[in-house]
């Protein structure tokens, strides 16, 4: 088989990457909001503290460990999710611990004047934080949110594990009937980067117009 | 809820224990491979030449862009077809290697980069050859700028090793796995291993973090 078959074999795993890495992306933009809310704005320190912890310890079990533990530990007496599910839950479950962080040093460097002008003006705390803090907020939080999308795309790869087809159960699966598993594996790797390209140029030029934008 | 799963956590902490010296052990020996080759990669990207810097670059990037899932598999599964076969740790330890040596390097890169030119200036001025400039001038403020983040990626890195499941190297998800398949208990074995890698990476992260402000408060 020339290397071209192999690609072709390869290319068959892209959509199952991308519907992984986006899932579980969604997932986290979104739960990362309130987790980055009850850690930082809870008007309760308990409430802070204990979302910090949580936060930390989501952070601190690797990947694998959790979608192990979504699929293969709750299928016994909760619920058996599909092994996409699982993944797309599991991944998200972290991202979604990543992507706080990612908002809340983006809301940290909001300059202090910001929030002194606004009250001033008397706009209420959602207005406040709606229209002159979370715009400012995201801008500053475009770029590490790209850069946590390209490594998301790469732990994507844990789903093979599972059985999800993607790039990486594509490459193990035809190296089983195959003499050159170090082509395939090879390719499979350049896909992986070729597909994280658009995110990593996306980061970098958002990244320079962004400064741009702000530079005094 | 019963209590009865500390009982089976009491004996299945031991098995998990052994699997963390495991993923310790891999975590120490791919650190000693990738910080040489970090330290290579830095020096060749940063070279004037472009001949040594063009194939650095390359070989940098792979390592940062592939997933470390799929290193691991292209040693284990993937060097054999060029005679090349590794066995579990080795292979992992290599696959890790080259990874953290890749992602390291930028590192170290940013390391260099920080040491003010007056000190390259000054070491040539006082007669060092280039090998004794980095020696005792360069490496040493470079690689202390560059601690900090080398010692958080070291956590990562100790993350990274339960991917070594997928080449079977005995680390501790495999010992968890084993355990969970053996009882058909695995909600409760796997959570105690997502205990033991959290009690390991949470007060690592909180001492690197600890560091971080001491010596940031030292330079200042």
């Amino acid at each position: 088989m020339s290397a071209l078959d192999h690609l072709t074999v390869l290319l068959r795993g892209v959509p199952m990457t991308l519907a992984v890495t986006a899932g579980a992306l969604a997932l986290g933009a979104v739960l990362g909001l309130p987790v980055m809310l009850l850690a930082t704005r809870s008007p309760w320190r308990p409430v802070r503290g204990a979302v910090r912890l949580v936060v930390d310890l989501v952070r601190g079990v690797p990947p694998i460990v959790w979608i192990f533990i979504l699929y293969y530990g709750l299928a016994e007496h909760v619920v058996r999710l599909e092994p996409l599910t699982a993944s797309i839950l599991g991944l998200g479950l972290i991202s979604s611990a990543h992507l706080a962080e990612v908002y809340r040093s983006g809301i940290l460097s909001v300059d202090a004047g910001q929030w002194a002008a606004a009250r001033a003006l008397g706009l209420g705390e959602a207005r406040l934080f709606v229209d002159v803090i979370a715009p400012q907020a995201l801008r500053i939080a475009v770029p590490p949110a790209a850069t946590f999308a390209l490594n998301l795309l790469k732990d994507s790869a844990i789903a093979s594990v599972l059985g999800v087809t993607d790039v990486a159960y594509q490459a193990n699966h035809e190296a089983q009937t195959s003499f050159d598993t170090l082509t395939l594996y090879l390719l499979a790797g350049v896909l992986y980067i070729v597909l994280g390209l658009p995110m990593a140029v996306l980061s970098r030029r958002v990244d320079r117009r962004l400064s741009a934008g702000l530079a005094r | 809820m019963s209590l009865g799963f500390l009982t089976d956590w009491a004996h299945q902490l031991p098995i998990l224990l052994d699997g963390l010296r495991t993923s310790l052990a891999l975590t120490v020996v791919s650190l000693l491979v990738g910080l040489p080759l970090s330290l290579a990669f830095a020096l060749a990207v940063l070279s004037r030449r472009t001949a040594v810097r063009l194939p650095a670059l390359a070989v940098v990037e792979f390592g940062r862009g592939v997933p470390a899932l799929v290193m691991l598999q292209l040693v284990y599964f993937g060097l054999p077809q060029v005679k090349l076969s590794l066995e579990s740790f080795a292979a992992a330890a290599v696959g890790l290697g080259y990874v953290s040596g890749a992602y390291m390097s930028e590192i170290v890169r940013a390391g260099l980069r920080a040491v003010p030119a007056g000190q390259f200036e000054a070491a040539r001025a006082s007669g060092l050859n280039l090998i004794d400039e980095y020696r005792y001038v360069v490496l040493p403020q470079a690689l202390r700028i560059a601690l900090p983040p080398l010692l958080g990626f070291a956590i990562v890195l100790f993350q990274a090793t339960s991917l070594a499941f997928a080449v079977a190297v005995p680390e501790l998800l495999s010992k968890a796995y084993a355990v969970g398949s053996a009882t058909f208990g695995y909600l409760e074995v796997l959570s105690l291993a997502g205990i033991v890698y959290a009690a390991v990476v949470v007060p690592s992260a909180i001492g690197v973090r600890a560091l971080e402000r001491r010596l940031s408060r030292l330079s200042t």
